[in-house]
């Protein structure tokens, strides 16, 4: 009765978790392996001033999607300020204000730019209208004079642009390019100028400014430069052009923040005005983009699951969810293996610490730390305190020795010293207590035999919750979450021997039977 | 090799921990029946109220403070034993043997001071020896005199019986002798032996030290099988009616054999221990499926005993 209760339940958990899993496998087409990952930024622009007691109206371009990037998740962080987003023509823009502000503000936007492959938009592109910019003095006849040149040595517009380009970046420029650029021929004068001259030559051309989208070059941070482009009308489309190579079009990387040559901020009723704009590359599993992309329908199922979180609690059950399977691989080496390990659950709490610190180096810290600990627990013995002062004690000295690795591993460049305090003191302190204790009653043997039991098991546990499939497979499918429980309540019944029983029994096994 | 092994073992009825808890632990001792056994102040108040013999409470500290009127109980014995009452596998058991004023002497010569009792008695009623460390009480009692039946195998310490008493039935039994390396503490883990019991007469037969069978003790030299264990009739009698005493199904019940009072209840154990098996070279296995077969018609102690002495006896 017990048993056939038991089986039932087994196999309706079962049934329930294989079914969903099957379901969305391979009718949903979820994807059952780890898909290459996706590269997302988060952008930040930070905009800082000195606020003088009086109305204050700030407006900043934002970025918008493009056929390459799309923007998704933005906020705006401006404690007490109106806000106002608007779209116009070319650029969006958003508008703060506010009655009264005195002191330092700061104001944030931080939104996640998502790579997109969008099909080109049909139809054309009506051409901009443009007037003919006017230029002062000898620059009226420099111009002329550089249009008539180019144009001489060009075959259609693109050529135009990059013989123009060529021309700006000349090292030696001649005296025509020198009158238009000035002395301070930078970049951004450069692209400036360049726009007006193929204005001026009959071409609409606008200027871009943006940022370059590059891994591993910046942090959250550091202040990343601006970067500006031309965009030049040709065949009825808007062709871009890199100001300093006349390549076209401008690599992918570069994001498009704004267009036009105003720049990014305007600020009324405030001074010391600072913009910081600052990318960090952010690593996405490739089915949360799907997801957001909507390349996965259902939206039902999806509204229930992991992925309707936000995308860091995501991250939290992420590790959360493999912590059922390291119990899993606990319950096995407990119970069918035999292995001795110090507290039930230690085990897989040292090995999802090892997720950060590393296998090897996680081992050697661990014991280190547990090492030291225990010699510290042994002095403190010959002091005879009382047992919760006494752990109190084993406590603090953890924390300080975890405290000191960090400092003397980061001073001699070994990073992985860091994640020592990843370790969970509170475990790391009742396992230096118990094994202290077992070594007194029962040994040094033992006492080691049961740590490298729970190193052991930790390590393997480790290994097992390391898969990036399992990983992916649990996240994906948390249903498989009632497999396992149907495998440990299974494994909650098994009455047979241990592999270690078989050790421990040998002897009875040569008599005779 | 491996599942040769384990079909060697399984011919010979050898019960391992798994199937211990799952199908005997787990099904015959209801959990509310545990404190009865782990608390073993409620064991021996249960014990007397029952007339079953057990050594003399001399004193119970259940907070610190209580150790300040400890001398005038202490000045009365020169012998005793403290021990925490929800200790486990004999951990935190402390015998003195003799005093000289304030110091009291170990069974192994060594001397402690007032304060080391004192700190031992503290760390007991923290909870360093209970399970799971919560607060215990360190129990203070007569120490016994065993018989010198075992003097001749055993090196200090107080030779005890266990005997596994499953429904009433005496199933499996032996003697654990101290030896030096247990430091005269009678756990096996902790290094003593344990030989195995004919359940029919009474003698010992071979015994086990760590996982080894062995027939001589190791530090007296003299042989450990063939001894007669006296008032075995007795003994099973006592075990027996522990499970009246209790209700569980399943106890590992630890008697000692005083010289001057008989045999008296050390303590009751929920999860005895398997290596008894090894001590006696039998598995528990076939005793306890032909007693779960024939219980129900064995209605009182003595047919259970008789049961026993006739299915039980040694190959």
């Amino acid at each position: 009765m017990n048993k056939l209760h038991l089986y039932i339940l087994v196999a309706v958990l079962a049934v329930i978790g294989l079914g969903l899993f099957f379901y969305k496998a391979f009718v949903l087409s979820f994807p059952l392996a780890p898909r290459s990952t996706v590269q997302v930024w988060n952008v930040e622009a930070r905009v800082s001033f000195v606020a003088e007691g009086n109305p204050v109206k700030v407006s900043l371009f934002i970025p918008g999607s493009t056929r390459r990037y799309a923007i998704v998740d933005e906020h705006f962080i401006s404690s007490g300020y109106g806000l106002a987003a608007t779209t116009g023509e070319a650029n969006r823009r958003v508008t703060w204000s506010i009655r009264k502000a005195a002191g330092k503000q700061n104001l944030y936007y931080q939104a996640v730019v998502r790579p997109v492959r969008t099909a080109a938009p049909k139809g054309e592109i009506e051409p901009p209208e443009s007037e003919i910019p006017k230029f002062k003095g000898p620059g009226e006849e420099a111009v002329k004079a550089l249009v008539e040149d180019i144009k001489a040595k060009s075959a259609d517009t693109p050529t135009t642009v990059a013989e123009l380009i060529k021309r700006l970046n000349n090292p030696s420029p001649d005296d025509n390019v020198r009158i238009l650029l000035g002395p301070k021929a930078t970049l951004s004068r450069k692209v400036d100028q360049a726009a007006r001259i193929l204005r001026y030559a009959g071409i609409p051309a606008r200027v871009v400014q943006g940022l370059r989208l590059q891994p591993e070059k910046y942090d959250f941070s550091k202040k990343t430069p601006l970067l500006s482009w031309l965009e030049v009308y040709h065949n009825k489309q808007w062709l871009s052009f890199d100001p300093l190579r006349g390549r076209s079009p401008v690599p992918n990387d570069w994001l498009r923040w704004w267009q036009g040559s105003q720049s990014l901020v305007q600020l009324e009723g405030g001074s010391k005005l600072n913009v910081v704009l600052s990318i960090s590359p952010k690593v996405e599993e490739g089915i949360t983009a799907a997801v957001q992309r909507g390349e996965i329908s259902k939206p039902l199922l999806l509204k229930f699951s992991l992925f309707s979180l936000p995308v860091n609690t995501q991250a939290v059950y992420r590790v959360m969810l493999l912590v059922p399977v390291g119990a899993f691989i606990l319950v096995i080496l407990r119970n069918i293996v035999g292995i001795k390990t110090f507290g039930t659950f230690m085990p897989v709490l040292i090995a999802l610490s090892f997720r950060e610190t590393g296998l090897l180096s996680g081992i050697v810290l661990f014991s280190l730390l547990t090492a030291i600990g225990l010699s510290i627990r042994f002095y403190l013995e010959r002091l005879k305190l009382l047992v919760v002062p006494r752990l109190a004690a084993v406590l603090i000295v953890v924390v300080g020795l975890m405290a000191i690795f960090s400092i003397v591993t980061n001073s001699l460049g070994i990073h992985r010293g860091l994640s020592v305090a990843l370790f969970p003191m509170v475990i790391m302190t009742m396992t230096i207590e118990r094994m202290s204790i077992l070594w007194e009653e029962r040994g040094s043997g033992e006492a080691l035999i049961a740590g490298a039991g729970s190193l052991l098991t930790a390590a393997l546990a480790f290994l097992v919750m390391n898969i990036k499939h399992v990983e992916h497979m649990i996240f994906v499918f948390p249903e498989l979450l009632l497999v396992i429980l149907a495998a440990i309540l299974l494994l909650g019944r098994y009455s047979g021997y241990r592999l270690l029983d078989l050790h421990r029994f040998k002897a009875l096994a040569k008599g005779p039977t | 090799m491996i599942l040769d092994l384990a079909a060697k073992l399984r011919k010979k009825g050898v019960l391992a921990i798994n199937k211990r808890n799952a199908d005997f632990v787990l099904k015959y001792n209801p959990r509310r029946l545990y404190p009865l056994v782990d608390d073993k102040l409620q064991t021996k108040q249960l014990a007397q109220e029952n007339g079953i013999g057990v050594p003399d409470l001399y004193a119970v500290v259940e907070v610190e403070g209580q150790v300040r009127h400890l001398p005038e109980i202490l000045d009365r014995h020169s012998e005793f034993v403290v021990k925490p009452a929800h200790g486990s596998g004999g951990e935190g058991i402390l015998v003195v043997d003799g005093r000289m004023n304030d110091r009291f002497r170990k069974p192994d010569g060594l001397i402690i001071t007032y304060d080391e009792l004192n700190h031992h008695i503290f760390n007991v009623v923290s909870g360093l020896y209970s399970l799971g460390g919560q607060p215990d009480k360190a129990i203070i009692e007569y120490r016994v005199e065993f018989d010198p039946i075992f003097a001749p195998i055993s090196y200090l310490g107080v030779p005890d019986v266990r005997i596994i008493v499953f429904l009433g039935v005496p199933v499996m039994s032996m003697v654990r002798l101290p030896t030096r390396m247990s430091d005269g503490k009678a756990n096996l883990h902790q290094g003593a032996l344990g030989a195995g019991i004919d359940m029919a007469t009474g003698e010992t037969l071979s015994a086990v030290w760590g996982n080894e069978i062995i027939s001589e003790h190791p530090d007296t030299g003299r042989s450990v099988s063939g001894v007669e264990i006296p008032h075995w009739e007795d003994l099973l009698l006592l075990a027996s009616r522990c499970y009246e005493l209790t209700g569980l199904g399943y106890q590992g019940v630890d008697i000692v054999l005083d010289r001057n009072k008989g045999p008296l209840i050390l303590e009751l154990n929920a999860r005895p221990g398997l290596n008894i098996q090894i001590a006696n070279n039998a598995g528990l296995l076939p005793r306890l499926e032909l007693v779960e077969q024939h219980h129900e018609s064995l209605t009182d102690m003595y047919q259970r005993i008789e049961f026993a002495k006739k299915h039980f006896a040694a190959a």
